[in-house]
């Protein structure tokens, strides 16, 4: 028998988080697509793709993507690191959100700019028809 | 939260029409109820997680084990031709037993029996993986359980059971089931509970599961005591809903919330 | 046993940027459930994913417990010539696991 408790991390933590990988510079909005369904059936496994508009040349490219939530435990997602040589700077992967939540994806470009995007997903719950085993 | 949901529905559906049963034109699996991100999930083989234990289930079809040191591969060659369509007719009747016994119970008869190995617990890794690997064989085939008369008084107490109301909320599966599938409960699709799937991969566990652990979760949902793994109830419930499914292609490793 | 189910195209022409797509079987325990008697179920993530190609890293990712059960990534590269990915994955209690796909670039 597991029980959940929650936890959420809080904004004070995601923004360290991100700190933590921007350092000072300033992040803008663009550049980034967050595809993410606005309402997912489970909260346990949300496919999720994020992706960047760059030329993806040998000077000008993504160097790395940074996906962060708003109420987990942990702000963390995942960091991705890419270079020129991705082609396309697009990563796919399936998380997890405890509960209704923003979640934000930063990119960090060759010129060491950030861009960020961000998106609201909703989570219904699950029915009554289990309990946590 | 979870309760006064339950509750909720219970008093919506209490006045609820009798059960019907749903027409061949009707029946439609859980699959078409999906979001289309949980669709392509169960799609596109390198991205459903219940191929892992497809993999794995053929690796252990190949592995020998028990005292009579052999693999099923030993005595079935190739599963992919002498597996085709048999998960389609399970459960199926068992001679030997003198009742009906389900796919992962027929898996553990040949583990006892011929491979003279200590039988496999139910939900364990092992069986859900050679019960997977052994279902997709099937995958695409037309439901056609049922067909043995032997079956017939199993299949009868079946479709009792599946018409009984029963716990706290004194709900019977085909008042959700049958009468209600067009409806949400707590945001979620309740869907006409059809079994083409099994085992499948649902996202509630992050894992897969056989056809007894959801079948399990329903009736704990409804506060009723569940009846054991590998009980004959669960087993002439699967069977009834084989029956009730025919004609349905079979999905395994499906992919469910 | 854990298994990889790696998607890679056999073949393309140099210059092609393709994708590859991997998925990977572990329960990625969070470390944030409780059990009944109130103990914490130990964290088990994976917490690294690397793909080199010809030995080269190509594509790399730190994972934390918000990945779902049985990691899906994909991601894209550019293939230049023949060779082989090589894939890593890397976590707690000592996880490691190895996979492979080879490429015929034309
Ligand atoms: C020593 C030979 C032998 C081995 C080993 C063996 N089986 Fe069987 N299996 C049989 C025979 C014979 C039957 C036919 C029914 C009977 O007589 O028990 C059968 C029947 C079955 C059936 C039912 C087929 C149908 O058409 O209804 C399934 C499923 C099955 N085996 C799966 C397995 C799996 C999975 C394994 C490995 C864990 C396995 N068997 C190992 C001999 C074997
Ligand atoms: C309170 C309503 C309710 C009752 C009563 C109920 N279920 Fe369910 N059942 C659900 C919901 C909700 C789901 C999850 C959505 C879905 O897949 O249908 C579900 C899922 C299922 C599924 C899985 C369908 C799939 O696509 O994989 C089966 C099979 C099933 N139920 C059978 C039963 C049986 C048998 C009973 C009686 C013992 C029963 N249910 C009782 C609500 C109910």
């Amino acid at each position: 028998m597991v029980i959940v408790r929650p936890a959420d991390a809080t904004p004070a933590m995601l923004q360290t988080a991100i700190r933590n990988v921007v350092g000072e510079a300033n992040v803008r909005t663009g550049k980034v697509k967050l595809d993410i369904p606005p309402l997912v059936e489970n909260g346990n496994t949300v496919p999720m793709t994020v992706s960047v508009t760059s030329p993806m040349t040998a000077d000008e490219y993504v160097k790395s993507i940074h996906v962060f939530n708003e109420k987990n435990p942990q702000p963390n997602i995942g960091n991705f690191y890419l270079g020129p040589r991705a082609g396309r700077a697009q990563v796919s992967t399936r998380i997890r959100l405890a509960d209704s939540q923003k979640v934000t994806a930063i990119a960090r470009l060759s010129d060491d700019t950030f861009w960020s995007a961000t998106a609201d997903v909703v989570v219904t719950l699950a029915a009554c028809t289990e309990e946590a085993i | 939260m979870r309760i006064a949901a339950c509750i909720a529905l219970l008093t919506a559906m209490a006045g609820a029409a009798l059960a019907t049963e749903i027409p061949l034109s009707e029946r439609r699996s859980g699959y078409s109820f999906m979001s289309a991100d949980t669709r392509a999930m169960q799609d596109e083989d390198t991205a459903n997680p219940g191929m892992l234990s497809v993999l794995d289930g053929e690796t252990l079809w190949k592995r020998k084990a028990g005292t009579a040191d052999k693999a099923c591969a030993d005595c079935h060659n190739d599963a992919r031709v002498s597996m085709k369509g048999v998960a389609a007719h399970y459960p199926a009747f068992e001679k030997a037993l003198g009742k009906p016994v389900d796919l992962e119970g027929r898996i553990n008869v040949c583990r006892t029996n011929h491979q003279q190995a200590s039988p496999f617990a139910y939900e364990s890794r092992d069986l859900l993986a050679l019960s997977a690997y052994v279902a997709q064989q099937s995958r695409g085939e037309p439901i056609a359980a049922g067909d043995d008369p032997e079956l017939a008084p199993f299949v009868e107490k079946g479709h009792a059971l599946f018409m009984q109301r029963q716990g706290q909320l004194n709900l019977a599966c085909t008042n959700c089931h049958d009468d209600n599938w067009d409806k949400k409960l707590a945001g979620s699709a309740i869907t006409q509970g059809q079994p083409t799937g099994y085992p499948l991969y649902r996202l509630e566990w992050q894992a897969l599961g056989s056809l007894q652990r959801r079948l399990r979760a329903c009736i704990t949902g409804i506060r009723a005591q569940a009846y054991d793994y590998g009980s004959l109830e669960l087993v002439e419930l699967e069977l009834y809903l084989m029956t009730r499914a025919r004609g349905m292609p079979i999905e395994t490793p499906a992919v469910r919330p | 046993m854990p298994s990889a189910l790696i998607n890679v195209p056999k073949k393309a022409k140099r210059g092609d940027v393709i994708e590859i797509k991997t998925l990977m079987s572990h329960i990625m325990e969070t470390g944030y459930r409780h059990t009944a008697s109130g103990d914490v179920v130990p964290r088990d993530i994976i917490t690294s994913f690397t793909c080199r190609f010809n030995g080269a890293e190509v594509f790399r990712a730190d994972l934390y417990p918000a990945i779902a059960a049985n990691p899906f990534i994909t991601f894209f590269t550019t293939v230049t010539e023949s060779g082989k990915f090589e894939f890593e994955w890397s976590g707690d209690k000592g996880f490691s696991e190895t996979a492979q796909a080879s490429i015929t670039v034309e």
